[in-house]
């Protein structure tokens, strides 16, 4: 098990191999969906993003809502496959890791290679176990989505898996 | 028979204790069926995912939180009795009301759009619900509910067969479905099929199935033998526990059939994930 504090640098990156078993401490912004489609369209509009995204890892999650006296309700990863379309353009602009669950498209992969990005997968389904390791969450853009907003977590020891190194890599079976 | 009164606030009061407790007390079928999992799984990233989720399912039910994010669209299968008078409401508002009460008052997700294509707004109480109701004798109204998340529902397919494909036919399209999810959709899952009928019966069957409970088996051997034959087929496949490898992809395969037309052979599967919320109640 490695101990990995974010924000993620490059020799970290390095080190990291499909297979690693990881607790991840420290910063994460959250995103899926709707927030994809966003952030995408601003990038291809040449407009600015809300949320500065360079050096970032992105957690998937839409999280339920938090019950009184819990920071974040009950927060799994939601499958990657469908940020594919857009993540290569947030990997230019300087997303170094990602978060989810399920396989990647090959143009993922050949961007993350490109650009020294590690994509981390969570347990899918094991959504109120992850969350006693998310201690705080603040919306940082685009309320209005609800779940979907763009969040910042501060995680002490989240669990992961590196399912796709920044080498091309990958422990999913296809 | 004598006719029976039922107030629509007792109706909404059940749907929304129905929805709270499927959502954080896992079924017995698949708590057992992790724990066996567990047990006979033969990778060991498979068996810490395995005993994770074992640790979800705890800490859900101890918290009573959600045992995933996703705490689905809400689908109902409903038997409502002949003999049933309801008073002071209308059935379906007393059931959409109360699904809107469980994903407000138990912090389920509310995770349905009001517009499939342009709008796409959150309806913020995870309505409408989906209802199949038929009208059965007697006095009494049974609800099977099931909570749908769609990691899984996107790896779902219906395909009309024709009667030449025969049983090789049906069962090279359950295997390549569930091939073509892969990883993705929360794997052990439970996978769901629906034979026969038309096109939307197949499907609302295979929904049926994924809500059956996975220690049960079809009345009919040849295809209770199926269901036995495709689960070793599919766990064959490799993927394992989270899509990580190992040698539990799938917890159980349920199959519900229908007649069907001389010139069809209608296959659906709907895939579910390993936290199938499934709970059956009686008014």
């Amino acid at each position: 098990m490695k101990r990995i504090q974010l924000p993620l640098t490059d020799e970290t990156i390095k080190d990291l191999h499909a297979g690693d078993s990881v607790l991840l401490t420290g910063s994460v912004i959250t995103g899926r969906d709707a927030a994809h489609k966003r952030l995408f369209e601003l990038i291809e509009q040449g407009k600015p993003l809300p949320v500065s995204i360079e050096g970032e890892v992105i957690y998937y999650v839409g999280p339920a809502p938090a019950k009184p006296g819990h920071a974040v309700g009950p927060a799994g990863p939601t499958s990657s496959y469908r940020m594919d379309k857009y993540t290569p353009a947030l990997l230019d602009r300087g997303l170094k890791g990602m978060i989810g669950k399920g396989a990647r498209s090959q143009e993922v992969i050949d961007s993350m290679v490109k650009n020294g990005v590690v994509y981390f997968a969570a347990i899918g389904g094991a959504a109120a176990l992850i969350s006693r390791s998310i201690r705080s969450a603040e919306i940082l853009a685009y309320e209005d989505l609800g779940t979907e907003a763009i969040y910042r977590f501060e995680v002490v020891d989240f669990p992961a898996i590196v399912a796709i190194d920044a080498a091309g890599n990958s422990v999913l079976v296809k | 028979m004598d006719i029976r009164t039922i107030e629509a606030a007792e109706i909404t009061a059940a749907v929304r204790q129905l929805f709270m407790d499927m959502n954080y007390y896992i079924g017995s079928d698949i708590l057992h069926a992790l724990e066996e999992a567990k047990e006979t799984e033969t990778s060991e990233t498979g068996k810490s995912v395995l005993s994770q989720l074992l640790e979800n399912h705890r800490i859900a039910s101890s918290e009573e939180v959600p045992i995933c994010q996703d705490t689905g669209m809400a689908v109902l299968f409903i038997e409502y009795g002949d003999h049933v008078v309801i008073e002071n409401g209308s059935f379906e508002d007393a059931v959409q009301e109360g699904v809107r009460r469980a994903y407000i008052d138990g912090y389920l997700r509310k995770s349905v759009v009001d517009d499939p294509v342009f709008d796409r707004v959150n309806t913020k109480d995870n309505t409408p619900a989906i209802l199949y109701t038929t009208i059965v004798k007697g006095n009494t109204i049974k609800i099977l509910g099931g909570c749908k998340g769609f990691g899984s529902e996107n790896m779902s397919a219906v395909r009309m067969l024709t009667p030449s494909a025969g049983l090789e036919g049906v069962k090279q399209f359950i295997l390549d479905t569930v091939h073509y999810a892969g990883p993705n959709p929360c794997p052990p899952i439970v996978v769901g099929v629906g034979i026969g009928g038309t096109f939307e019966k197949a499907a609302m069957l295979a929904k049926k199935a994924t809500l059956r409970p996975i220690n049960t088996h079809h009345a009919d051997q040849r295809y209770a033998e199926l269901e036995d034959e495709l689960l070793t087929a599919i766990n064959r496949m490799g993927y394992g526990p989270a899509g990580l490898g190992g040698s539990c992809t799938a917890l159980g395969v349920n199959i519900e059939t229908f007649p069907t037309h001389i010139a069809g052979m209608p296959v659906a599967v709907n895939i579910c994930c390993h936290a199938a919320r499934h709970k059956e109640i009686e008014i």
